[in-house]
């Protein structure tokens, strides 16, 4: 596992950051039917990167093809410098333990305990004794908020503590790389707001490089560092920047119409 | 001054502010894993403060700032101390995190009499419960023989066919290998008395009047009932009988009658193709003993009646009947969550089983004092 030296304390890393995920020339599609092709980004240690677009644009493919699950029509993904869809046995293994996924329903498992559900990666990966991995599980709850809700069982809280849940599990190994899917679906503003400054907070002070498929547009813009925008109708990538940037200034019509919630 | 190495990374000097522990390199999950013991153990002996120097540690993850904050805190007067900016700024955050409020420990307190009073109360509560399901099920019956239109016959037809048409293949396997093993089984000790010839009429009254019906009920409640239950306990889970209820449809005539109506007709079917299998398989077994089939048929006309025939479909139908309801009503009550689906496919399974094993005893009482 990657640990993160002198995490970056400004609001976006610059340039000249090294990328910890390199997509390249990707091309998602289920049998006919072509999602999007020719989509090649990096995304830079330490930044809040977003995956963008309308329903159906494919933003869920992408991020289920970086971690591995979708497998690529064409193109490759590096992830800290090893191509996922390269590599097998322990060294996937290895790969996978230094990312985090937080699933859009929390997929956390029902009959665990918020505590036992964090508990379980470091019980299966590391070689914490039990009391150990209790308290940091209990540190990773912390982290998101939900220390008192510990002894519960996913059944028996909220919508956005179950996201809240599934980052702290997410987080249980100390990933360099979190993926978020859909991290606001449903939840109210408050709430959503909330898990917004989360995400700003643990990529402030943990410094970890976060990926996140969303179009929830007050989202995009608080927590966005970069972004890559998928339009359905284009089949690919059709803008990359900062999302204030490309709210102001892009031409593009579908970027302006995404940006200021106008029928395209 | 004592100087010692705990760990590769982990170095111990007794000075004048306390005992110094020397961090360095990089203190991730893996380092915090493997210093956990010897650090924490360091932390909680006697004596002299803890100081923790971070002055060569490069970063730490958020489980390393747990096991610094942790052997802090476990120690006397125990201090961070040269941590640089990225450290601090981790440290920080976890600080915060392990402050938080944590749950109440609530103490675990031994009282059987409360706990199985509790479970009467439960069982009482769950025996009302049924009744008033049955109620509402009879009253939805009646108002659907005043308005059969209510009564969805797709739904039905698609009932019976997975319930009945699907279940033929395993009940003729069934019944085919039960009408040989109780062929085999009979045969032995009756050869002993030359009397091998009544291996069919035993048999026979077995699996009309006991067997087939019981077997049948056996395959319905694990395929029908057990299915009944998932799929109504995920519509309960997903809030789709809810939505019904809110759109003024109702689930009982919607989603119930249907599948009850479904196990009653049923029954009766997949039990007779049980039972004829299992005559098929009894008579398999006594052609390979020598005996005619002639014979055979005979001794089947001589000692089995039309009337076990009848009793034994008659109490097949009131199993499915049972069945469909023990597997609704579980579906129906689900609680919330993915294990719910999965509780109530085994109270279902559990509890159509044990039904129709009481519902056979009460049969075999009730058919004795009509002299059936």
């Amino acid at each position: 596992m990657e640990p993160v030296a002198d995490p970056p304390l400004t609001d976006s890393p610059g340039p000249e950051v090294p990328a910890v995920i390199e997509a390249r020339d990707l091309t998602a599609a289920f049998g006919s039917n072509v999602l999007f092709r020719h989509v090649s980004f990096d995304v830079r240690r330490g930044e809040v990167f977003v995956i963008l677009g309308g329903s159906g644009c494919g933003k869920s493919t992408l991020l289920k093809l970086m971690i591995g699950l979708v497998p690529p029509a064409q193109g490759k993904v590096d992830i800290l410098g090893t191509d996922i869809w390269a590599t097998q046995g322990a060294a996937r293994l290895d790969l996978l333990k230094r990312i985090g996924v937080m699933w859009q329903q929390g997929a956390l498992f029902g009959s665990q305990t918020l505590l036992e559900n964090v508990e379980m990666p470091l019980a299966e990966h590391t070689t914490l004794p039990p009391d150990a991995r209790r308290e940091v599980a209990r540190a990773k709850l912390g982290l998101v908020g939900l220390s008192a809700a510990a002894d519960q069982l996913p059944s028996e809280i909220s919508g956005g503590m179950l996201k809240r849940a599934g980052i702290a599990r997410a987080l249980a190994l100390d990933p360099p790389i979190l993926f978020l899917d859909e991290p606001s679906a449903g939840l109210d503003p408050v709430t959503s707001a909330g898990l917004d400054e989360l995400i700003r907070d643990l990529s402030r002070s943990l410094g970890t490089t976060f990926v996140v498929v969303t179009h929830e547009l007050a989202s995009i813009l608080a927590i966005g560092d970069r972004c890559i925008m998928l339009d359905k109708g284009a089949k690919g990538m059709i803008a990359e920047g900062d999302p204030r940037e490309l709210r102001d200034h892009s031409t593009h019509p579908v970027v302006q119409a995404f940006f200021l919630r106008k029928a395209a | 001054m004592r100087s010692g190495t705990l760990a590769d990374s982990l170095q111990v000097q007794e000075g004048q502010d306390g005992r110094v522990v020397s961090l360095s390199g990089r203190l991730d999950t893996p380092a915090a894993a493997s210093l956990w013991t010897s650090l924490m153990a360091e932390a909680r002996k006697p004596g002299a403060p803890l100081v923790l120097d971070l002055a060569a540690v490069e970063a730490v993850d958020t489980t390393g700032a747990t096991l610094l904050l942790t052997a802090q805190s476990a120690a006397e007067g125990g201090r961070i101390e040269n941590a640089s900016p990225g450290v601090v700024a981790v440290l920080d955050r976890v600080r915060d995190a392990l402050a938080a409020p944590r749950p109440k420990v609530v103490p675990y307190r031994f009282s059987p009499l409360s706990g199985i009073g509790r479970r009467v109360v439960n069982a009482l509560r769950g025996g009302v419960e049924s009744l008033a399901f049955l109620g509402e099920l009879l009253i939805n019956a009646l108002g659907t023989l005043i308005r059969p239109g209510r009564l969805r016959a797709r739904e039905l037809l698609r009932h019976l066919d997975e319930a009945g048409t699907r279940a033929f293949g395993l009940a003729v396997l069934l019944g085919s290998l039960l009408g040989v093993i109780l062929a085999f089984q009979s045969a032995i000790p009756l050869r002993q008395f030359g009397a091998e010839v009544f291996v069919p009429s035993l048999v026979g009254i077995s699996l009309l009047r006991e067997l087939g019906p019981l077997m049948a009920g056996v395959v319905l409640a694990g395929r029908t009932g057990s299915a009944y239950a998932a799929e109504l306990g995920t519509m309960t889970v997903n809030e789709e009988v809810a939505a019904l209820r809110i759109m003024g449809i109702d689930p009982m005539a919607l989603l119930v009658l249907p599948r009850v109506l479904a196990g009653i007709l049923v029954m009766p079917v997949l039990s007779l193709v049980l039972t004829l299998a299992g005559l098929v398989g009894m008579a398999i077994v006594m052609a390979l003993l020598g005996f005619q089939m002639t014979t055979v048929a005979q001794q089947l006309t001589n000692f089995v009646s039309l009337k076990d025939l009848m009793g034994g479909l008659f109490k097949a139908a009131v199993f499915g009947l049972a069945i469909s309801v023990v597997g609704c009503r579980a579906g129906l009550g689900a609680g919330r969550g993915p294990r719910a689906v999965g509780d109530a496919a085994t109270a279902a399974v559990v509890g159509g089983i044990v039904a129709i094993v009481v519902l056979d005893g009460a049969f075999a009482v009730l058919y004795e004092r009509l002299g059936l």
